[in-house]
Formats: structure tokens, C-alpha cells, sequence
């Protein structure tokens, strides 16, 4: 039963992908190489390699090698596209997982606080949604400027906790504002049914209202992710660090303008991050099923 | 249950299971005040079964909720088992069953019987064992591994009223728990509850809607009126004793001449109530009433 669904999603995903590389070369085919306007207006995206290169030349950018202005691995000489791609993913995947971690921990205190104390939902709530309207980058050079020279025991500040904070930043939110929300949902007989055998906040916590908030936490926790990717290209671009996918985004586009193949294989990159995360939350997703209430039966 | 964590217990010899004085409350201040309840009188003795009956918003479930100190009286006193009902919460004299069952569905049936025992540190042994005799006890052994949701409302209903009786309570409170079943299962239900009372001997709060439901169970109906809730009489039954051992059948007493009888005195009890209502309020509120 769940392998057969297993297959045809797996399936369904493939087929998506298809279409969207089948929508990709059709619009290669077919489109106007220098754009086009539709009742006046611009609207029709260029054609032209130099805008949307056919998705062979993206896959062969992976094979080309790295060029000497563009280097972002220090050391072997002249590594490849894919290469640096990869290393790049796996910094920015790193520094978005300790942004996420930290997210969801600082989500969680703060749902678990304005459970715990109804006077502080009502003080700190505003404030929580006020934070996700300043602009990350507004809020990056902050980060850097508080970080540096700081330190926490024998440990020096890196830049690159900066740009974990700046994805934290956006990770805690969706944490914080669904698991409040999760943390309300028991049933209104349960919760009763807990104060008639005295449960304190603690078991009740612990045996009610966490299990009950899972519905909630789960599509919290696939956000939070989606935003620490985010939070982490635009940290690294915002503060400049160097050596994530972020930064080689742009390091490419500012040698696009003939070949906009690697832009596009640093953007796979980039999306690639966001399934292994969206992955990642998965598995989280599978191992607390029974606290899903769709009901089996 | 014997112990308690307040030393100032006064001994007697075998306390009322529910001891109810001048109970009254009221809901909202000023303008929006309502009495959901006035001067309240009632005493259960041990291993007593009454229901409670009447209209809806004649306060029957405030005053389940009061006695079970889920909610606070605005004047009188509620004493359960010689204690107060804040004692008798914390010490988990009583046992509650709700209208809807209010199972968690993330736990199994067994896991849910045992959820008051690991609320309060039973160890896991022991909660088993204490388990798999209530699931015999409501005869639901096996579906000791399934979830809620797979189980029909009936079932659900017999889950809760195992999970009330998990800790041995000398008095089980309980809120419409047939309420939203059909009737066949309904009669099994009262049934089953008649035996299992008698097996336990505690004493029970029983709110209903249903006249026969009342009838059926009690020793006592005491029937309540609103606006203000109140009660209006107390109907002495005490047909469920010749059910409990004697052989005669839950069926063969509610086609009792008996039975009829009684239930006609409720009837008339609630019908009488209305009737003076009626006469008050005249026709300034039609349809205000007549909720039965």
C-alpha cells in the first residue's frame, strides 16, 4: 500500500519534472529570440541562448571548468562547474541547518512561553509578526556589525554565524506563529478531561497539547525550512561571505552575459538545497504520522 | 485513593459521596448577569446512582461541572467524600465521562485507559495489568491496539467510561455520555453501565436528556427546572437493583409496569414545571421553553 503510493509519487514527480523541461525547450523552440510584446507591452522573454539557454548547455556548464575570475575554491586548481556547485550547496546547506535548528528552537521557546503565560502572547505576538516586515537587507550588515569581535567562550565569531542568524531570522517565524497556534488546538473534552484528573501544565504539555500541535508544527517546520534556504543565499549575498551557493550565484550573473548556462546550474543548486530540506522535513513527517488525525479507519 | 496529601481529612464514618449546600451560580456581572443556578441542595450517599434531568439551560451540566470543580460555585459549599471538591479534584476522588468521549487519537485504546494511571505515575506494570482488566471489564479486549477513529461511537463511549473508572473512583460523573448514540446502543450501553456500577460500587452523577435513561439507572432522579435552574423534585426509583444479580433482564424491566409508572412521574414532574411557566410567562416569549 505505501510502497505502490511511494512509486507514484515518485512517479508524478518525475512526470512533473518532464513537463517542465518539455515547457522549458518548447519555449526555446518557439519563442522570440529578442522578446516580443503582447498588446503593446512587453511581455514575451527573450529566446536568445544568451537569456535561456537550451537545458543542454545548463547540464554541460556543470562539466566546464571553473574560470580563473570566478574561482571560489581556493586550492586544486581549476575545478569544475559541478564541483564548485557542489561544495557551494554543501556550505550554504550547512549554515542553513544551523539557521533552521535555531529557528526552531527559538520558534518553539516562544510558542512554549505564550502558552505558559497568556499576558506575554498579547505582548510579544505584535512583535513577532512586526519582525518578519523588516527587510533582511536591512537587517544583515546589523548582524555582522553585533557579531564582530565577539565571542562565545573560546570561540571567535565566524561570519558565517551571521548568515545562520539571518536564517534563523526567518525560520523562527512560522515556527512560533504555528506551533501557538498548534499548542490551542486540543479539543475542548480533552483539555477538560485533563483538569478533572488534576494533569498539571507540565503532563499536559507533554501528553496533550504537544501531541495535538503536531498537524500544525509540520507545515511550520517545511516553511521554516523553505526560509532558511532563503534567508541563508540572501545572507550570504547581503553580508558578501564567500564560498556558498549565494554568493556564487552571483559571482556567475556577473559573467552571464555570454553564457547564462552557469547562472541557471547555480540556481539548480540552489533549488537542490531546497529539496533536500523540504526532504528532511519529510522524514520528520513520516516519524510523527500517528499524531497526524486523519484518521485510518 | 486512601492516602491524600492533606493531613486535615476529618474522619467519619462513611461520608456522603457528594454533599451539595446552597450551591448557586451565576455567569457575567451587571446588565448580563445570568443565575444558571439557585440554592442547590442535594446529598449522594455512597453507592448511590442519581440523574440529573431536565431542560436544557436548567443548569444540569454546570452543576456536574461544579461538583467536579471544573468550575467554581459563586455561593455554597460542595463537599465530595468528606473533602472539598478542590480536594477531591486533586486527589482524583471522581471519575468524569463526557458527552463526546474525548479520546486522544494518537494513542491506542489501551494506552488510552491507562492515560490517568501514567498521568500519575503508575508504573507501567501495574498500568497494564489495571488495563487489560478494564478493557475485559467493557468488553473490548481486542481492540486493545486500535486507534479511535476505528472504533463506532458506542465503543468510544465505552473507552471513556473505562478511562473514568481506571483509578477506582468512589463517584463517577458523568455528562450526557450516551448522549450521542443511537438507541439501541444506547440501551446496551445503560446496560452494560448498570453492571458495571454494581461491580464497583461507586456512587454516580448521571446527566441526561431522556426520561427512560433516568428512570432506568437511578435510585434518585432529580428533576431541575430553568430560569433560574433549580430543583424542582426528587422521584425515588431504584429499578437497576433487581438488574444487577438477580437475573431479570435490562429489557424485562423497562416493559415493567414499574417502569412506566415511573416514568410517568418524571413526566409529570417536568411537564408540571413547564405548565407554571407557561402561565408566567405568558405570551411574551413564545417558544422560550419547551425544550423536552
Amino acid at each position: 500500500m505505501t510502497a505502490l503510493r511511494l512509486t507514484r509519487k515518485t512517479l508524478l514527480a518525475l512526470l512533473g519534472l518532464a513537463v517542465l523541461i518539455g515547457l522549458w525547450e518548447l519555449y526555446k523552440a518557439v519563442g522570440p529570440l529578442r522578446g516580443g510584446t503582447l498588446f503593446g507591452v512587453p511581455f514575451w522573454a527573450r529566446a536568445s541562448n544568451g537569456a535561456l539557454p537550451h537545458l543542454s548547455a545548463v547540464i554541460d556548464a556543470f562539466g566546464a571548468e571553473e574560470v580563473g575570475g570566478a574561482t571560489i575554491i581556493r586550492g586544486a586548481a581549476a575545478p569544475t562547474v559541478f564541483e564548485s556547485v557542489l561544495s557551494a550547496a554543501g556550505n550554504s546547506l550547512r549554515w542553513a541547518g544551523v539557521g533552521f535548528a535555531l529557528g526552531v528552537v527559538v520558534g518553539l521557546a516562544l510558542a512554549l512561553l505564550m502558552d505558559a503565560l497568556q499576558v506575554l502572547e498579547r505582548a510579544l505576538l505584535p512583535y513577532i509578526i512586526l519582525s518578519q516586515t523588516v527587510p533582511l537587507i536591512a537587517l544583515a550588515p546589523l548582524v555582522t556589525g553585533w557579531g564582530q569581535g565577539l565571542s562565545i567562550g573560546p570561540w571567535e565569531w565566524q561570519r558565517w554565524m551571521s548568515v545562520s542568524i539571518i536564517a534563523g531570522y526567518l525560520a523562527f517565524f512560522p515556527v512560533a506563529v504555528g506551533m501557538a497556534r498548534g499548542l490551542k488546538s486540543a479539543g475542548a473534552v480533552q483539555t477538560e478531561y485533563f483538569r478533572s484528573v488534576s494533569a498539571g501544565w507540565l503532563p499536559t504539555l507533554k501528553r496533550l497539547k504537544l501531541p495535538a500541535s503536531v498537524p500544525f508544527l509540520v507545515p511550520a517546520l517545511r516553511l521554516a525550512a523553505a526560509g532558511a534556504v532563503v534567508g541563508t543565499v540572501v545572507g550570504e549575498i547581503s553580508i558578501g561571505l564567500e564560498g556558498g551557493i549565494g554568493r556564487l550565484i552571483i559571482s556567475y550573473s556577473q559573467g552571464a552575459t555570454g553564457d547564462p548556462s552557469r547562472v541557471y546550474a547555480a540556481v539548480i543548486g540552489a533549488a537542490a538545497l531546497g529539496l533536500i530540506t523540504a526532504a528532511i522535513v519529510s522524514i520528520v513527517d513520516l516519524a510523527l504520522r500517528r499524531y497526524q488525525r486523519t484518521g485510518n479507519a | 485513593m486512601s492516602s491524600t496529601p492533606y493531613g486535615s481529612v476529618p474522619v467519619t464514618v462513611s461520608p456522603a459521596a457528594v454533599e451539595v449546600a446552597g450551591v448557586t451560580k451565576t455567569f457575567g456581572t451587571g446588565k448580563h448577569q445570568v443565575v444558571a443556578l439557585t440554592d442547590i441542595d442535594l446529598s449522594i450517599a455512597a453507592g448511590e446512582f442519581i440523574s440529573l434531568i431536565g431542560p436544557s439551560g436548567c443548569g444540569k451540566s454546570t452543576l456536574l461541572r461544579i461538583i467536579a470543580d471544573l468550575l467554581p460555585a459563586s455561593t455554597g459549599t460542595v463537599r465530595v467524600a468528606g473533602r472539598t471538591a478542590r480536594e477531591a479534584r486533586l486527589d482524583r476522588a471522581y471519575g468524569f465521562a463526557f458527552q463526546q468521549a474525548g479520546l486522544l487519537d494518537w494513542r491506542t485504546v489501551s494506552d488510552n485507559i491507562e492515560l490517568p494511571l501514567q498521568l500519575h505515575g503508575v508504573r507501567a506494570k501495574e498500568r497494564r495489568a489495571r488495563g487489560r482488566e478494564l478493557l475485559e471489564m467493557v468488553g473490548l479486549a481486542e481492540f486493545a491496539q486500535r486507534r479511535p477513529p476505528e472504533l463506532s461511537g458506542g465503543m468510544q463511549q465505552r473507552v471513556a467510561i473505562a478511562r473514568a473508572l481506571a483509578e477506582r473512583p468512589s463517584l463517577l460523573l458523568m455528562d450526557e455520555p450516551f448522549g450521542a448514540l443511537d438507541e439501541m446502543t444506547r440501551e446496551r450501553m445503560q446496560d452494560e453501565l448498570v453492571k458495571i456500577t454494581a461491580e464497583t460500587s461507586a456512587a454516580v452523577v448521571f446527566v441526561t436528556h431522556s426520561i427512560p435513561e433516568a428512570v432506568f439507572l437511578s435510585d434518585r432522579v432529580v428533576v431541575m427546572s430553568p430560569r433560574p435552574g433549580r430543583v424542582s423534585t426528587v422521584v425515588p426509583v431504584g429499578l437497576r437493583h433487581q438488574a444487577d444479580g438477580s437475573g431479570t433482564s435490562g429489557t424485562e424491566i423497562r416493559e415493567s409496569p414499574k417502569f412506566f409508572a415511573a416514568i410517568t412521574q418524571v413526566r409529570e414532574a417536568l411537564r408540571g414545571r413547564e405548565l407554571r411557566v407557561d402561565e408566567m410567562s405568558g405570551d411574551a416569549h413564545p417558544g422560550a421553553h419547551g425544550a423536552l
